[in-house]
């Protein structure tokens, strides 16, 4: 029985689709001979040959318009960030030309940008973003990401199958710390926009994704031991939301406390408390709230970083206050 | 120091080669300390990484010190220059007055570090000394300083700014953007392309179709200079003559450098792209070797003065190391301040006021 990283998951997908699809290819920063700087293309341009995956200049407008090009012409690319906070260096053709293309002009753009976002690793302001927020915002895109491997394999699948621009958000904290049995021959598919209920409860629901997704299943341990029955739910998907699936678990529970590493305001935690209460006033035992970062960029040294992300510890604390409400 | 002017008489040894670029003894002295101790104490650092000190990457500069000290070198700190240096330019940054302890604080993450912990490695700076420390999204710097330069011109000072960027960095839409920018309104811009062979894995011949990356002066229609990075001297006068010109008013020179990455692109990384013969070939140019034989050999050093700054470089960063290494990390609720001036904390979770 063979276990699977996050990152090999990651990889395994995306081998699979390159195999299938010959419409598939790659691009990005140093992802021929290398592999890329996290190793997740390794071994691929010996197999796929540099036509299919293809090393580009430092240069992720040109990555991101040159997918979207290949893309109304019937392929289907994966771009590759090296690290997901340079996304924003594409943001004007991702959020303008992209994004729109299918809304004003009718245009197919079947495009993966997949690359490392996330904290808890050191890396500092420009190596740890979670940029999920302004794309959420951004109609016509579609917001992925996974917190276990099978969900990473499953939704790097399902993302390139998808006919829309996919934003695939991988976390580097979970790239080597988390692995699972993955059958082989076993085709994984996750559907894009059905969440996953991590964690049966009875109490409260926590909402969260990615790797947080990890930190509410520990508070939930914890909790269990103070008698307090959490439910987790995973959303996997970040646009378009689960909406049904949070509504209906908060219905069960009457407590909702959602939980995310990306900053507060502005954050996808805002949008979901409002879904609650759109949707779950009457059903609610206690106000919804939220376990983000505080609202600063995220800073360089342990016990600043520590300090500014939401931490077990947080979650456990808010969930008390919430149970006791 | 304008070429024409004698030699110092006082320190002038009798048999001595004539010093180029219009430099003196002591100054050629300074040169070979600021490359010796910007290798020195990335040495240093590399000892702190494998003992788990520096907190995130590392990133070395092995071979290319020549480049960032020879540069920086030929601008003007008594008129208030400015550099924006990247990554692989730690010599730059001392010479226009960073300290080591500066650098092994912010790489440790210490509450006295420049940024007070919140940035990485070489990411500070002192306008006042003279350096814009760079962000990691690549070629943002370089719009960034033609807004400095714009600024002297507007205050009619006859300052200069100078700007780094790697042969991969001039890639991103940014430079072409800020190079544009500065050439249109003649800024005085010096910019030091970097020619090190590699953008992290990639060689040079898949970031640009160019052989070599001064012809893309010509697109922009500003003055292009090349010059053997791993030449001190070569390097010091090729800039010396940007800086005069941008000084002049005759606008933004790109100034290519070729020298060459001996290591990863961080200390992670083993270079297996690399093939082994390349990098000892360049071993055989390494600038400080080739410099300390030029010193010697013309007569502008002794094996005594060679020693002696040695010494103090050891004995400079040996006690920076000492002050610093035990410092503490950063008081938690200080992350919260300086985001804004107004308000000037963020606030505080409410979970975090939880019993
Ligand atoms: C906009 C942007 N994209 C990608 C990166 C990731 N990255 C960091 S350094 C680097 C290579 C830089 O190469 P070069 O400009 O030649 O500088 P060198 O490392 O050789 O000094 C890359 C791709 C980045 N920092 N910024
Ligand atoms: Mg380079």
């Amino acid at each position: 029985m063979s276990e699977v990283t996050y990152l090999e998951a990651i990889r395994d997908g995306l081998r699979e689709e390159l195999e299938r699809d010959e419409r598939v290819f790659m691009l990005g920063e140093d992802i021929g001979g290398y592999g890329g700087a996290f190793k997740v293309t390794d071994g691929f341009q010996a197999r796929f040959g540099a036509e299919r995956i293809i090393e580009t200049p430092i240069a992720e407008t040109a990555i991101i318009g040159a997918a979207a090009g290949a893309a109304h012409m019937g392929f289907r690319p994966v771009c590759e960030m090296q690290f997901i906070d340079f996304l924003s260096c594409g943001y004007s053709i991702l959020t303008n030309y992209v994004a729109t293309a299918r809304y004003r002009a009718d245009l197919k753009t079947p495009i993966v940008i997949r690359g490392p976002s996330g904290g808890y690793v050191r890396g500092g302001p420009f190596h740890s973003q979670n940029p999920e927020a302004s794309y959420v915002h951004t109609p016509g895109l579609k917001v992925v990401a996974p917190a276990t491997a099978r969900d990473a394999k499953g939704l790097i699948k399902a993302a390139i199958r998808d006919d829309d621009p996919v934003l695939y958000f991988e976390h580097k904290y979970l790239y080597r710390r988390i692995k699972e049995h993955l059958p082989a021959g076993e085709e994984i598919l996750t559907p894009i926009g059905k969440a996953r209920t991590a964690r049966e409860g009875k109490h409260l629901t926590i909402i969260t994704y990615s790797a947080t997704v990890w930190k509410s299943l520990e508070a939930a341990d914890i909790l269990d031991r103070e008698g307090v029955s959490v439910e987790v739910i995973d959303l996997r998907t970040l646009l378009p939301l689960d909406a049904d699936a949070i509504v209906a678990s908060v219905r069960k529970t009457s407590r909702a406390l959602v939980v995310h590493e990306d900053t507060r305001t502005g954050g996808l935690a805002g949008e979901i408390a409002a879904l609650i209460n759109e949707r779950c006033f009457e059903w609610l035992d206690a106000p919804v709230r939220r376990v983000c970062a505080h609202d600063v960029p995220l800073p360089y040294a342990p016990t600043l970083e520590d300090f500014v992300l939401p931490q077990t510890d947080d979650i456990v604390k808010a969930a008390r206050w919430m149970a006791a409400y | 120091m304008r070429s024409g002017e004698p030699t110092d008489p006082v320190t002038a040894t009798p048999n001595a080669a004539a010093i180029p670029a219009g430099l003196r003894r002591e100054q050629l002295h300074e040169l070979y300390y600021w490359m010796r101790l910007t290798r020195s104490l990335e040495e240093k650092l590399v000892n702190l990484y494998r003992q788990t000190k520096v907190i995130g990457g590392l990133f070395r500069s092995l071979g290319q010190e020549a480049d960032a000290v020879g540069s920086a070198f030929a601008l003007d700190r008594s008129k208030g220059d400015i550099l924006s240096p990247l990554i692989r330019n730690l010599g730059s940054m001392l010479v226009q007055g960073a300290t080591p302890i500066e650098v092994l604080r912010q790489y440790m993450a210490k509450a006295q570090s420049p940024t007070r912990g919140r940035e990485l490695n070489i990411h500070f700076n002192d306008l006042e000394r003279g350096f814009l420390g760079q962000i990691s999204h690549l070629g943002d710097m370089v719009p960034v300083m033609a807004g400095v330069c714009l600024s002297f011109r507007m205050r009619k000072q006859d300052r200069v700014g100078m700007v780094y960027i790697g042969d991969g960095a001039m890639s991103t839409g940014a430079f072409h953007e800020g190079i544009n920018f500065a050439a249109v309104q003649k800024l005085p811009l010096v910019i030091i392309c970097e020619n090190n062979g590699y953008a992290y894995s990639t060689p040079m011949s898949r970031q640009t179709a160019v052989q070599f990356l001064v012809e893309k002066a010509a697109g922009y229609g500003v003055a292009g200079e090349q010059a053997d990075g791993n030449d001190v001297l070569a390097v010091y006068e090729t800039t010396k003559r940007a800086v005069d010109r941008a000084r002049a008013g005759g606008g933004v020179t790109l100034v290519e450098l070729i020298t060459y990455r001996r290591k990863g692109h961080a200390e992670h990384d083993n270079q297996s792209y690399v093939p082994k013969e390349e990098i000892e070939a360049w071993e055989a140019r390494d600038p400080i070797d080739r410099y300390t034989r030029r010193l010697l050999e013309s007569g502008w050093a002794t094996a005594a003065d060679v020693d002696a700054l040695d010494a103090r470089v050891t004995d400079e960063i040996d006690r920076a190391v000492a002050i610093c290494e035990h410092e503490p990390l950063p008081e938690p609720l200080t992350a919260l301040d300086g985001v804004l001036a107004d308000p000037p904390t963020a606030e505080l979770e409410w979970y975090r006021r939880l019993p």
